[in-house]
Formats: C-alpha cells, sequence, structure tokens
C-alpha cells in the first residue's frame, strides 16, 4: 500500500474485494436460511467458490498492476480449493446419509424426501462394502 | 528402462509445474528441485496408483474450460436461489445417476464436477460402482436434470477417459 498506483487500479481491485465479499457472505446467508442440512451444503460448495475466486483474481491484479511482479500463489489456491471442495461436501453428506440411515438425524427427513435405494439388488456405498470387481474392492489391487 | 525412472510422466509434470508456481520464480535452482520432486514422488507413491487410465489432454482442457464457465454461471443461480428464492417454493431432490463410466478416477472427476455446478451435490456412490447419489437444490424435472448431467459431463468424460 504505497499510494502511488494509479485510480483504476484501486477501482478494479476495490470492485473485485466487494464482490468477492458479497458471495462470501451470500453463501453464509444460505448456510442460515435453507431448510436442511443437504440445501445447506449447496451454499459453501458454489457461491462461496466464486467469492474466494474474486479476492484472489483482486490479488493477482493488486500485485501485477500496483507492485508490478506476477504472483502465481493464488492459482495454487484455487486448484486446492476446486480438488478439495467437492470431497469435504461428500465427505459431511455420507456422515448425513449414515445418520438418516440410523434414525439419528435430529431435523429428521429433508425437503427432498427419503434417499431412494438404487436400482437392483444393492446399497449406496456408505451402507454396504464394494461389490468384488467393482473400483475400489482392494481385493484385486 | 522408462518406466522405472518416470512410472507416472503425468504426475511428474504437474509436481514439476506445481513447484515452480509454489516457489513463484522461474530459476535454474526451483526448476531443479521441482524435477527432484518430479522424478522422486512418483516412484514412492507407485504403489498407491494400481491403474492408470490413458488420459488425452486436449479434450480435458477443453473440459477444464466448460467447468469453469460453469461453476461461475453456477455460482450465480445458487445466489439467485437462496436470495430470492423462499424455501416454499424449492424443490429439493434426489438424483440417481446411472453411470457410464467404469474408471475410478473417472468417477471421481464425474463427482467432483457435479459438486462444483448449477446446485447438484454428489452424495454416494452405489457399492455396485453403477449409480451416483446426487443431491439436487431444486429440480422440479429430476429426469430432465439428470439426462443433462450426463449430456454435458459424462458424455465428454468419457472421450477423456479410455
Amino acid at each position: 500500500m504505497n499510494g502511488s498506483a494509479p485510480a483504476f487500479v484501486d477501482l478494479l481491485v476495490s470492485a473485485l474485494l466487494v464482490l468477492g465479499g458479497v458471495f462470501a457472505l451470500v453463501g453464509s446467508w444460505g448456510l442460515v436460511r435453507l431448510p436442511s442440512l443437504m440445501e445447506r451444503l449447496h451454499g459453501p460448495t458454489k457461491a462461496t467458490t466464486l467469492g474466494l475466486g474474486a479476492l484472489l483474481v483482486a490479488s493477482v491484479a493488486w500485485f501485477q498492476l500496483a507492485e508490478g511482479v506476477w504472483t502465481t500463489h493464488e492459482l495454487l489456491v484455487s486448484v486446492f480449493l476446486f480438488v478439495t471442495a467437492p470431497i469435504s461436501a461428500n465427505m459431511i453428506a455420507k456422515v448425513h446419509l449414515h445418520r438418516l440411515h440410523n434414525g439419528e438425524a435430529g431435523e429428521g427427513i429433508t425437503p427432498a424426501g427419503p434417499v431412494p435405494p438404487p436400482p437392483g439388488n444393492v446399497q449406496w456405498a456408505t451402507h454396504e462394502a464394494p461389490h468384488e470387481g467393482t473400483p475400489g474392492d482392494f481385493v484385486g489391487d | 528402462m522408462m518406466n522405472r525412472i518416470l512410472p507416472h510422466p503425468g504426475l511428474s509434470a504437474l509436481l514439476v509445474v506445481m513447484w515452480i508456481v509454489m516457489v513463484n520464480e522461474v530459476s535454474f535452482g526451483a526448476l531443479f528441485l521441482g524435477v527432484v520432486f518430479g522424478v522422486l514422488v512418483p516412484i514412492f507413491t507407485a504403489p498407491w496408483w494400481p491403474g492408470r487410465p490413458d488420459v488425452r489432454f486436449v479434450p480435458a482442457l477443453g473440459y477444464a474450460g466448460i467447468v469453469l464457465w460453469d461453476i461461475i454461471v453456477a455460482n450465480f443461480e445458487v445466489a439467485a436461489i437462496i436470495l430470492f428464492k423462499p424455501n416454499r417454493n424449492l424443490r429439493p431432490a434426489w438424483l440417481i445417476v446411472p453411470l457410464e463410466l467404469t474408471s475410478p478416477e473417472a468417477i471421481t472427476v464425474f463427482a467432483g464436477t457435479i459438486s462444483l455446478t448449477p446446485g447438484t451435490v454428489s452424495s454416494d456412490v452405489s457399492a455396485c460402482g453403477k449409480y451416483l447419489l446426487v443431491h439436487a437444490l431444486d429440480a422440479p424435472d429430476p429426469a430432465a436434470e439428470v439426462a443433462k448431467i450426463k449430456a454435458r459431463y459424462e458424455t465428454r468424460l468419457k472421450e477423456i477417459f479410455r
């Protein structure tokens, strides 16, 4: 913050920061107002991604336009975010399925209704070990 | 010989690029250390990569572009639902997506894509590996939603992982 950056840089970076903040806020608001756990998962996995993306672009733009250096760390942050966000959402969903299955979920059934079983004589992998011959049974590995 | 030194060339290249991005400079030292990691890490982690599918990189880049665009659109759609759609008008649904992909890597990428894009979170895979359980935030017509997901992502992934 040496104060020597041109005005349009300040404007651009500020606009990106505000956009990022708004999306992060909307994602968190979704966490509060959506009806049950499965719906609430959508807020943090989506709206917050773009929020963080805008903050990272703001960071790249500031270092390039005001300080004159390219930074690539933001690229790594976004890659790791894209790789890890679906996995943490999947883990939360699986715990929720397990609790629904055992009748432990405090808030009862989601507005989406009960979880449908997969077609055929089989269960979801949360409730049944992978069948032999399917990827991940660890017998053939 | 080549297989012994570089059991996983794609992973090696990725590690070199990641290292340079992390150090944030292109110098001989950074490149050298990156290559050291790129050679050593795949050799020591080879036992955890039992089967490696052939990945075609040009369609993979196109796929990454489509997914990136969809993530941006998804953010605006979900934000609009959160801000303006009352809970009583919301139609959440469980979707069962039949899988045509067979390799675990392809199914993982498919499930990750579903979680990152418009209003859907993949929740589980069936024990036989043939169905995905997906939760949709707002799907008045579940069958159409399943068809859309399969047409947009799975057909492209079948081209990438063969």
